[in-house]
């Protein structure tokens, strides 16, 4: 009677396992695809029969994507990961110095501002593009680095996110320090910041990424093709590529490895860091 | 005792330079975008004209026609991701191993960027030599135009979106499945409650928080949806792909029309917003919180 409860059991495990296998392959399979056709040649690419693999590892997309003269990847690398950077250092110092207020501090309206900052997350980001850009426009830094950057360098959802760490922090610990003759800044980056590492990694890493994955935004209030950040500089050579797939998927592929190796890195505590706030960019 | 005063002044220190930002670039601006619509009219000349933007976006069939796509689009994919989602998360909770593994592999979309992905998705679906025809072709169907035939372009949009937003609902829901307490299910299995006894009355009303929570999140991404098209479709063919978000771009910063393009942004504020309340409306009845 056992075994056949073991039996049973055993066929419901082969039947799960199949079926997340066969999911697992339907989520690899366009990133398979991206990288076997960027090693393929032209004719390779259009035989039919599709090929799944090419013969031999083609590397003249890369070359052709990378070298292209009317589109500059090496500087759309550099401009993102400073606009991603710089944002993302931003974000973390403005984010967390009103968190602290917010977790330690007690003050008139406290609350209510929280709660003003809060209900900002709601507002859907597309319907505040034209008026963003209006303001932009205004202040007189439509494209420039600081329309990538500025709007974006502080977050309620970092604030929330780092506030809801800090709250875990005892007080006592903020009211001794502080009776101390310690100011209020020195315990902030005495002893805050230090014990706030983790938090702050799990919030950088969401930023950095929502930062790197942006789209809308730069395509908006930037023209200038210095200041062209990779997805914009990817969706410019598509329409400059047409259908030219084998440099294509070149491009695409060598725009997606650097995310998904620093993915590999830090996937524990995103899944985690997504677990438990259900952040979405 | 300090004085109020004295307190909030220094509170503010702390809180005004990233206030200021959220406000100025994240909260301001929707009032701004409803100022912006009652006027027409480039840069630095422009007239107030009163409801004229709402009244011509509202007999706008290009408009008519973007909300009825949001609307099949986001129908199209928040239901099924859900159910998929919610599906593979109980697939992944039944103490397999490999765990891990899995759960790095289906959300690797999800942090990919979607113009890179597009551009894949794109070359999968191309009507003479992507992959999806030939297969079809293999096993002796009819091709199908996927971008090209208006009938479908929409469709495939959303196949691709289905795909790319998949993982992060697993996340969420496989963390609100690890939530439920284990004796639950023990105390059914002693009732010698069956399986879909027990995903009847345990997990769907215990998970039911993080569904709304998901349902809620999913449709206010959807409705906003733009990269896939732009990159797939530019809004084509024949319009049939235009959602709201791409026809406001192209009002805003192809035909540079600030005041309607306002209005555009100001309508999906409401709709979103009204989507929301509903939403919480209807869960204040159905759903179910512990404690």
């Amino acid at each position: 009677m056992f075994k056949s409860k073991n039996t049973k059991e055993n066929i419901m495990k082969i039947i799960i396992h199949t079926l997340l296998i066969a999911g697992a392959v339907s989520m690899l399979f366009p990133f398979f695809w991206m990288i076997s056709t960027s090693f393929k040649t032209p004719s390779e690419i259009l035989t039919y029969p599709t090929k799944l693999l090419p013969d031999s590892l083609h590397w003249r997309n890369y070359t052709h994507a990378w070298k292209n003269p009317n589109v500059n990847f090496a500087r759309y690398f550099s401009n993102t990961i400073f606009v991603a950077g710089i944002t993302t250092l931003g974000q973390l110092f403005l984010s967390s110095l009103a968190a602290y207020a917010f977790a330690f501090f007690n003050f008139p309206w406290k609350d209510r501002i929280f709660m003003l900052l809060l209900a900002t997350m709601m507002i859907p980001q597309q319907a505040l593009l034209v008026p963003d850009y209006i303001i932009l426009h205004k202040l007189r830094i439509l494209d420039t680095y600081f329309a990538l950057i500025i709007p974006w360098i502080c977050s309620a959802f970092s604030i929330f996110l780092l506030r809801q760490f800090f709250m875990s922090i005892p007080k006592e610990l903020f009211e001794a320090a502080t009776i101390d003759g310690a100011s209020k800044i020195k315990f902030y980056y005495k002893i805050l910041l230090p014990l706030s590492v983790p938090p702050l990694l799990t919030a950088g890493m969401f930023t950095f990424l929502g930062s790197w994955n942006s789209f809308i935004w730069p395509l908006i209030v930037t023209s200038s093709p210095e200041l062209r950040v990779i997805q914009v500089g990817l969706a410019q050579y598509m329409q400059a590529e047409g259908t030219n797939w084998g440099p294509l998927m070149a491009a695409s592929t060598f725009c997606t490895i650097p995310l998904i190796a620093g993915y590999f890195f830090v996937q524990k505590r995103f899944i985690q860091g997504i677990a438990t706030t259900g952040m979405k960019d | 005792m300090k004085n109020k005063t004295s307190l909030f002044l220094h509170a503010l220190l702390y809180i005004f330079p990233g206030a200021l930002i959220i406000l100025t670039f994240h909260f301001i601006p929707v009032f701004y975008a409803f100022y912006v619509s009652f006027f027409q009219g480039r840069f630095g000349r422009e007239v107030f004209v009163g409801f004229q933007n709402y009244r011509i976006l509202f007999q706008d069939p290009d408009f008519w026609n973007s909300l009825k796509n949001t609307t099949y689009y986001v129908i199209g994919t928040v239901p099924t991701t859900i159910i998929l989602s919610l599906c593979i998360a109980m697939l992944l909770n039944s103490k397999i191993k490999g765990l891990s593994i899995y759960r790095t592999i289906y959300f690797l979309p999800v942090i990919t960027s979607i113009n890179a992905v597009a551009i894949v998705w794109k070359w999968l679906f191309h009507n003479q030599y992507g992959l999806f025809n030939s297969w079809l072709e293999y096993f002796g169907m009819a091709r199908i135009d996927w971008l090209g035939d208006p009938k479908f372009a929409m469709f495939s949009i959303i196949l691709m979106s289905i795909w790319k937003g998949l993982g992060y609902n697993i996340i969420i829901f496989l963390a609100g499945l690890q939530g439920i307490p284990k004796h639950l299910y023990e105390s059914a299995d002693i009732d010698g409650a069956g399986l879909w006894h027990k995903f009847r009355h345990i997990t769907v009303p215990m998970i039911s928080p993080v569904t709304f929570f998901v349902l809620i999140m999913s449709t206010i991404s959807s409705f906003q949806v733009f990269a896939q098209v732009y990159m797939m479709t530019q809004g084509g063919p024949n319009k049939s792909t235009s959602v709201i978000v791409y026809h406001l771009y192209d009002k805003a910063f192809q035909k540079f029309d600030m005041g309607s393009s306002s209005a555009i942004a100001f309508v999906l504020f409401i709709i979103i917003l009204i989507m929301t309340i509903i939403q919480r409306k209807v869960a204040e009845k159905k759903v179910h919180y512990a404690n």
